[in-house]
């Protein structure tokens, strides 16, 4: 990210982000394969073709078939209705991690900026602080020391996302604060609340936003591999790692209970990836690829 | 040089200091008794009571605090709960095994990444650069456990080129070799898609510069130009990907180990957590935090040997 580049106008900004996504095309295929996975998200008790929980006892670690399309585990569970509801607890912690990693982390960069002196180390301390921790090891220190809880789990991988959201909204700012329009704003009696969320924040929200579609692929791959070690959402509710986790005792002889939801995963993350980084490419030219 | 090392030395002390702060609140936010979570459910009022006293937790908090420092700072992370050896040496009894995957890692990443990030780049928007990036964000997308469950399925399991579980502990270097391999291919193809990346985007940069135009004009001959005039110039970028990518190569490291079953950090956390063992868990907070610490320290030290600007300001 560009530190001191003075942002661009809120509208250029918009119209830049625009043109990237149309001119790179495998941000197409990004957004549509989004697209599909938040709406197998939304309408999973429609698309699963049996409950998620349900044992089928006679038809345990079922290779796939054409009753089970991607067979069933050991618990003679389905495993297609279990990825289509895993897609629910991925998109929901990794959305709700970032918008609460995105709100604090911007706040503090915001206030930091604008505020300098003491505030500012204070929390540019933290973020060096958070930065030294490895992103899993964090994560899994919190998530363990919280107990293992949708809830924790989130607030485990917002903790891990805040540091990069904290740098981006406080460059700018820190470039802001003293030009001719806050300044005016000043003149007029406006409180620092009033600049900073009226006048100085709207000048960034693109790039907090974009930075937090790209930081959200990072929290998506954070949560299943929380699941992985057996941090996630207790069982029984599926998540894909956890059922990678459960697989993987079957390593041996039933292979599909890891593969399926292995590439439930990439597909996701991927697609968040190719809409990224099309992303990026806008709001910073120095990186742009074209 | 010297100079410049010291004070970038001398930087890294509040960040430190920072750091163990932020672990010891960490793990006095655990809720409930410490003690009573170490013990279980039946433990006695003595039991507790003693382990509580052998942990220093009926001291006020700052004195926990100052001795907590002063232990960690003389290299003492205390005894570990569920072995009752000292942490630092169920620490080094695993480091080497996690040591040698990350370096083979590195070495893989850095060797394979650099020469592809730069065909890439000098190969524009052809076949080589569309399929490269392709490749990198692929290798980006995927979990590390992931990519090592298929990478196990097929190579370990359908395959039978390597063994299952890579943890010989003795045997000729060959075997050691092929116990070595998947791991450390699985840590270092991920980590060769962020250098090939940033090596790419990097050496486009360098190489619309006017000196490399100047460089051509005067007829160098083109490995020399890519390599002394371009590669040169581009390192900085790449340097500082690949310190920043430490963090995410130990986490990484940590999710290989279980899936392989290989001992290092990594099991001995996933082994931390199963028995919640908080001493352990805090003593490799520290371990993983400092080693970060000590990468970020080492990078700054190399831009000053790869580029004397740095040095000066």
């Amino acid at each position: 990210m560009s530190a001191t580049a003075t942002p661009l106008p809120a509208a250029s900004r918009s119209y830049a982000l625009w043109a990237a996504l149309s001119r790179n095309r495998l941000s197409w295929v990004g957004l549509g394969l989004l697209l599909i996975i938040i709406l197998t998200a939304l309408l999973a008790p429609w698309l699963a073709p049996h409950d998620p929980l349900q044992q089928h006892i006679i038809a345990r670690l079922e290779p796939p078939s054409a009753e089970f399309w991607l067979g069933t585990d050991s618990y003679g569970r389905d495993v297609l209705s279990r990825i289509i509801y895993g897609t629910r607890i991925s998109l929901l912690v990794g959305f709700v991690a970032i918008m609460i990693a995105m709100l604090i982390g911007t706040t503090l960069g915001v206030l930091a900026g604008y505020l300098g002196g003491l505030f500012d180390r204070l929390v540019m301390g933290l973020v060096d602080v958070l930065l030294s921790f490895p992103t899993l090891v964090l994560g899994l220190m919190v998530a363990a020391m919280l107990g293992a809880s949708l809830e924790n789990l989130i607030i485990a991988i917002a903790i891990t996302e805040i540091a990069p959201f904290v740098r981006v909204a406080r460059a700018p700012t820190i470039a802001l604060r003293n030009r001719d329009f806050i300044e005016a704003g000043r003149a007029l009696g406006y409180g620092p609340g009033r600049l900073m969320g009226v006048h100085i924040l709207p000048n960034m929200i693109s790039d907090v936003i974009v930075l937090g579609s790209l930081w959200m692929a990072s929290a998506i791959r954070t949560e299943a591999s929380l699941s992985f070690i057996g941090l996630g959402v207790p069982p029984p509710t599926a998540t894909w790692g956890s059922m990678i986790r459960e697989g993987f005792e079957h390593i041996l002889d039933a292979w599909w209970l890891t593969v399926f939801p292995s590439l439930a995963i990439l597909l996701t993350v991927l697609a968040l990836n190719l809409l990224g980084d099309a992303l990026r490419d806008a709001i910073d030219p120095k990186l742009r690829s074209e | 040089m010297i100079r410049f090392a010291i004070k970038r030395l001398l930087l890294a002390i509040p960040t430190l200091l920072a750091m163990l702060t932020a672990v010891f609140i960490l793990v006095r936010l655990v809720p409930g008794d410490p003690a009573a979570v170490m013990l279980g459910d039946q433990a006695s009022a003595e039991a507790l009571r003693a382990l509580r006293t052998q942990l220093g937790l009926d001291l006020p908090l700052y004195q926990q605090y100052l001795s907590f420092l002063g232990s960690v700072l003389s290299g003492d992370l205390g005894i570990a709960m569920s072995s009752g050896r000292p942490v630092l040496t169920e620490v080094m009894n695993v480091l080497p095994w996690t040591l040698q995957l990350t370096a083979a890692a590195i070495v893989i990443g850095t060797l394979m990444g650099l020469p592809l990030g730069v065909w890439a780049a000098l190969r524009r928007n052809a076949w080589p650069d569309y399929l490269g990036r392709m490749l990198s964000l692929t290798g980006l997308s995927f979990p590390a456990f992931v990519s090592a469950i298929l990478m196990l399925l097929v190579f370990a399991i359908h395959l039978g080129w390597f063994p299952v579980i890579s943890a010989a502990t003795t045997g000729s270097r060959t075997e050691q070799l092929r116990n070595l391999a998947l791991p450390a291919f699985n840590l270092g193809l991920i980590m060769m898609a962020y250098v090939m990346r940033v090596t790419r985007s990097s050496m486009l940069g360098v190489m619309s510069e006017d000196y490399i135009r100047t460089a051509r004009a005067k007829g160098i001959r083109p490995t020399r130009l890519i390599l002394r005039h371009g590669l040169r110039n581009a390192l900085i970028p790449i340097i500082t990907v690949v310190g920043l990518y430490f963090g995410t190569l130990i986490g990484n490291s940590v999710l290989t180990e279980i899936v392989f079953n290989r001992p290092g950090l990594g099991k001995l956390i996933l082994g931390a957590l199963n028995v919640r063992d908080y001493t352990l868990l805090q003593g490799l907070m520290i371990v993983f935090a400092s080693c970060v610490i000590l990468v970020n320290l080492l990078t700054d030290l190399i831009y000053g040997l790869v580029d004397p600007r740095v040095k000066y300001q």
